[in-house]
Parts: C-alpha cells; structure tokens; sequence
C-alpha cells in the first residue's frame, strides 16, 4: 500500500490536545518508523494514553496532523494496518477465546491463520476456553491475539502488563519480543522503566504533553551520567568533580561516591591518585536513575529543542 | 459479488453470530425475555377467561403481547446492553478496529429481531393451539412481519437511553420506561378501559400504535394505518438522530 517502505507508519505533526482547559498534549511531534520498537514512557497524566486515542482514532485531532498508515486512522479503512491492545478494555466473558480471534480476524483483508495468531500469543490449547474463565494474564494475551491477528503493520499497546505479577510480565514480554522477529512496528506505553529498558529501540520521555527526551536506552542512560563510581577513598570530592569525565562527586562517610561519563578515565585517575583507594564498586545507572533525573529537570541539556521557559 | 462484499457479509455474519451467542450464554437475560411474555399470555390470556368465560383475550393478548414481547429485547438489547459493552471498554476496543461500527449495530439489530420472531412464533403457536385464534395464513405472516419490523423503533429508543444513562442505572431507567409505556399504552388492558384524557395521550406513544396495528391485523380494531406507521417511523428516527447526536458529541 505503501510506496515508500522507509515512510514512517504512524506519526503526530505538532498535536496539542485539550480536555476542558487541561493540556494534554502540547505541540507533541511522534513518528513511528517501520519494524521499530517505540516506548511512550512517563507518569500518569503525561499525555501517553491521549496520544494513543489520536493514533487510533479515537479522539479527533484539535490541533495539528495525525497519520496512520499514510491516511487518516479515523477511517475504517487506514486501521486495517492497525492492531490495538487497550489498557482497561474487557472482553465479554461468555465468548471463547477462538471466537473472540475469529471475530477480530474477520475484521481485516489477509489475517494469520487461528492457530497461528493463538501460538503467537502463548494461548496454545486455550481456544475453547471462554475467556471469563482465563488467568489476568491470559486475557491480556487474548487482547494481544486480538491486536495481531490482523497482521497489522503498526501495533499500539496501552500499559500491557499493569498489574500482572512478575511472571506474567516476563512471559508477556517474551510474548511481545516474538513479534519483533515479523517486523512490525510496536508502541508501548507503559510507566515501568524496566520495562522500556527491556523492549523497547527507542524511549521517548513524556512529561505534561511534550516529549522531553528520546533516544535508545543507552543514549539516555548516557546522557544522565552513565556510571556510578563509589569507594574508600580520601580524597576531597570538590577536588574530584573538577575532573574531566566526572558529574557530580560527594562524600557519604568514608565513601567517595562519583557519576560519571567516561567512567574508565576517572578510574584510572582515581587509582594513580589515592594508593590506598579500596572497594571500589561501578554501577551502571539504571534507566530509572535517568528519568528521576529527567523527570525531575535537573538535566536541563537533555531537552535538546525546545525549553520549558 | 466483489470479494470486499463477501468480506463484508463474513464480518456481519460472524458480528450477529456472536452478539446471538452472547446473549444466548447470559440465561439471565434471555429467559425472562422470552418467557414472561408466554406466562403472561398464559395466565391472562388463557386460563383466567376459561374461568370467565370470555372468549376475546386469547386474539386480544396475542396481538398486544406481541407488541410487548419484542419491544423487550430492543429496549433492553440496546439500552442496557449497549451501556454494559461502553462501560465495559468493549465497544472502545471495536471503535480502534477496522470494523466499520454500523457492522455491529446491524448485527445488535438483527439479535433483537431474532429474538422477537422467536417470542412471536412461541406467542402464535399458543394462541392457535390453546386459545383457538384462527387466522387466516396472510393475516398471520403479516403480524408476524409487523410485529419483527415493529421492534425497530424500540431499538433505537433503546440506543438513546443506552448513550444517555450509564450502565449502572440502565436497567432501572429502561423498566420505568417499559412497562408504565406498555401499560398507557393498551398493551395489558384495552385502551377503551382507560379514561378519554389517557386515550388521547397513548396516541403519543409508539408502542400504542404497534399494538394498533397488530390488533387491526386480527380484527379487533381499525387502526388509522399510516399515522400508526408514520408515528412509529417517526418515533425511530427521532430517537437515532437524539442518540446518534449524543454519540458524536461524546467523541470529542
């Protein structure tokens, strides 16, 4: 359908959305490129679940452009390419789950074949069981099956593992990684950082409507201080932060505790300086670390185009 | 017939299979629906004038239950059935998919209808059976047809009701409104029963005028026909633009 195979397959051209003077979304730009895994990430109210009810037509625009599949999602037509799992839908509880996948499968032009689909999903021998009987867990993957069978070519997912324990998560996310190997492009939204870490190409970090940063989970792990050096060490951390490398230094008791940039340089340093330097830890910062960074402006430089002010 | 077509029906077909599966595998719902009705008829319609002697409830109740029995499942149906699916995020999840949306009111229609056939089938086969109504074949596939088609209007006084009150109080609003709208009507009692002021005001009702109408098929009454469909095809439309505008402006 599409003649360009790089053209992105879902994107938001300078949107702001209002509810009764509460800003949604303000002049958010979003583009989700083919076979890329894209995470909406940021605390509740940060705009996510409105920028999904824009890409699935659910909410029409109020301001700026919103593409799906080169058209218009708001047309029947544009979300044959779209498969979507919502955070709080409930499916009725009498249908079985082979139905339930019969009956979202017949809404598109070429769908996976059933067994297919239910494979896919991990819900293998499930298809004659109704689905108020399934585990939360596995009516989440119903929801997923429902998204997939379709073959869409953009797959949007609300929150999917809110509220399922550890287990479930991980199995879900095996499920959700499965995916990936066909090429399809996912978005997820969801309030679990790890979660982001784990999936996810690209993170972009919402807050109050506008996306504050984006980049791999590698880039903003770099790009709010990489590493956390700690050990037993004299030296006076005033001294230390004017180092090339090192962030931020402080002392907590007999520890010298650094974040870091080029965390090996300022190891080496460290060593040549102080002999007697011992226990000495390097931690990766977890993108959780980040994005309370983030979140919490104190990285003013990761906002790279547009200021708060 | 292009193969989008044949797409097209697969979709309806399969959307109408499940909306009849759903309601067939909540009892709750269907029994009541398609037994009070019966027992009613039963109770008024047949044995207490067996006692009395009279012979004319058995055409009367037959008609007029008709009436009742099928607007039941379109105001339910619609307006409880249609708030439960909202509240329940199901009908969202329809809304983000390729199915065009008509594709699953027709098919809530359609389960509506196939549950008035089926009461009116169960209604006229105790009449006929029990009750002795004799009708000629035409006259009995014109109620039948009258009666299917009469069901529309409720659906789409049920669609109003089911895009105003939330799930929550759609049974109780649907009720207060089924069954006082079923008795101004004419529909337990003969309109003539009522006071002139009553009278009058049942002319306002759709439901009258379908009991009108079936009640003039078995020749009880002589209904004024195109104002009886002229009202009901009115009333319809009214309640799908009021619901269809209720709809809209909730998209927003």
């Amino acid at each position: 359908m599409s003649p360009n195979p790089a053209a992105p397959v879902a994107r938001l051209v300078g949107v702001t959305h209002r509810y009764a003077g509460l800003t949604a979304l303000d002049g958010l730009d979003l583009e989700v490129r083919p076979g890329e895994v894209l995470a909406l990430l940021g605390p509740n109210g940060a705009g996510k679940t409105t920028a999904l009810g824009l890409l699935t037509g659910l909410l029409r625009p109020q301001e700026g452009q919103v593409e799906l599949c080169g058209g218009d999602p708001r047309d029947a037509a544009s979300r044959r390419g779209l498969g979507v799992m919502l955070q709080d839908a409930r499916l009725p509880e009498t249908l079985r789950v082979g139905e339930l996948v019969r009956q979202f499968s017949a809404a598109y032009p070429a769908p996976r074949p059933d067994a297919e689909t239910l494979v896919l999903a991990g819900l293998d021998g499930l298809e004659r069981r109704p689905y108020g009987a399934l585990s939360g867990g596995q009516q989440r993957r119903v929801q997923f099956a429902l998204a997939i069978c379709g073959r869409p070519r953009l797959v949007l997912v609300d929150e999917p593992t809110t509220g399922l324990d550890a287990e479930a998560r991980r199995a879900f996310w095996s499920v959700l990684r499965g995916l990936r190997l066909d090429g399809v492009s996912l978005v997820l939204t969801t309030h679990y950082l790890e979660e982001a870490d784990a999936l996810a190409d690209r993170v972009m970090v919402l807050r109050a409507g506008r996306a504050i940063v984006q980049g791999t989970p590698m880039q903003l792990k770099a790009l709010s201080g990489g590493t956390r050096v700690r050990c037993r060490s004299a030296l006076p951390p005033e001294e230390v932060e004017r180092w090339v490398g090192v962030r931020e230094a402080r002392r907590e008791g007999d520890r010298l505790v650094l974040r870091c940039g080029d965390a090996d340089a300022v190891i080496r340093e460290l060593l040549r300086r102080d002999p007697a330097l011992a226990e000495l830890e390097i931690v990766p910062t977890s993108l959780e670390d980040s994005l309370l960074d983030l979140t919490h402006d104190r990285l003013g430089v990761a906002v790279p185009h547009r200021s708060a002010a | 017939m292009t193969p989008q077509a044949t797409a097209l029906l697969r979709l309806q077909a399969v959307e109408t299979g499940h909306a009849l599966l759903q309601v067939w595998r909540v009892p709750a719902f269907s029994v009541p629906t398609l037994l009070f009705p019966l027992m009613f008829y039963a109770l008024f319609g047949l044995l207490l004038p067996s006692k009395t002697g009279h012979a004319a409830p058995a055409h009367y109740l037959l008609a007029t239950y008709g009436a009742f029995a099928v607007i039941g499942p379109a105001l339910f149906g619609f307006g409880v059935g249609l708030a439960l699916d909202e509240e329940m995020g199901w009908l969202r999840l329809k809304r983000v998919s390729p199915m065009p949306m008509a594709v699953h009111f027709i098919a809530r229609v359609l389960t509506s209808m196939v549950f008035a056939i089926a009461v009116v089938l169960a209604l006229s086969a105790m009449a006929a059976a029990l009750g002795d109504v004799r009708l000629e074949a035409g006259r009995w596939l014109l109620l039948w047809c009258t009666l299917t088609l009469g069901a529309l209007p409720f659906c789409a006084m049920g669609l109003l009701i089911g895009s105003l009150v939330p799930a929550r109080g759609a049974v109780a609003v649907v009720n207060l409104i089924y069954l006082p709208m079923s008795v101004l009507s004419g529909l337990w009692f003969p309109i003539t029963m009522f006071p002139e002021v009553m009278q009058r005001f049942a002319l306002f009702l759709p439901a009258f005028h379908l009991g009108d109408l079936a009640l003039t098929i078995v020749g009880l009454r002589e209904a004024n026909v195109p104002l009886a469909i002229a009202m009901l095809v009115g009333s319809g439309v009214l309640f799908l633009m009021l619901a269809l505008a209720v709809q809209r402006r909730r998209a927003r």
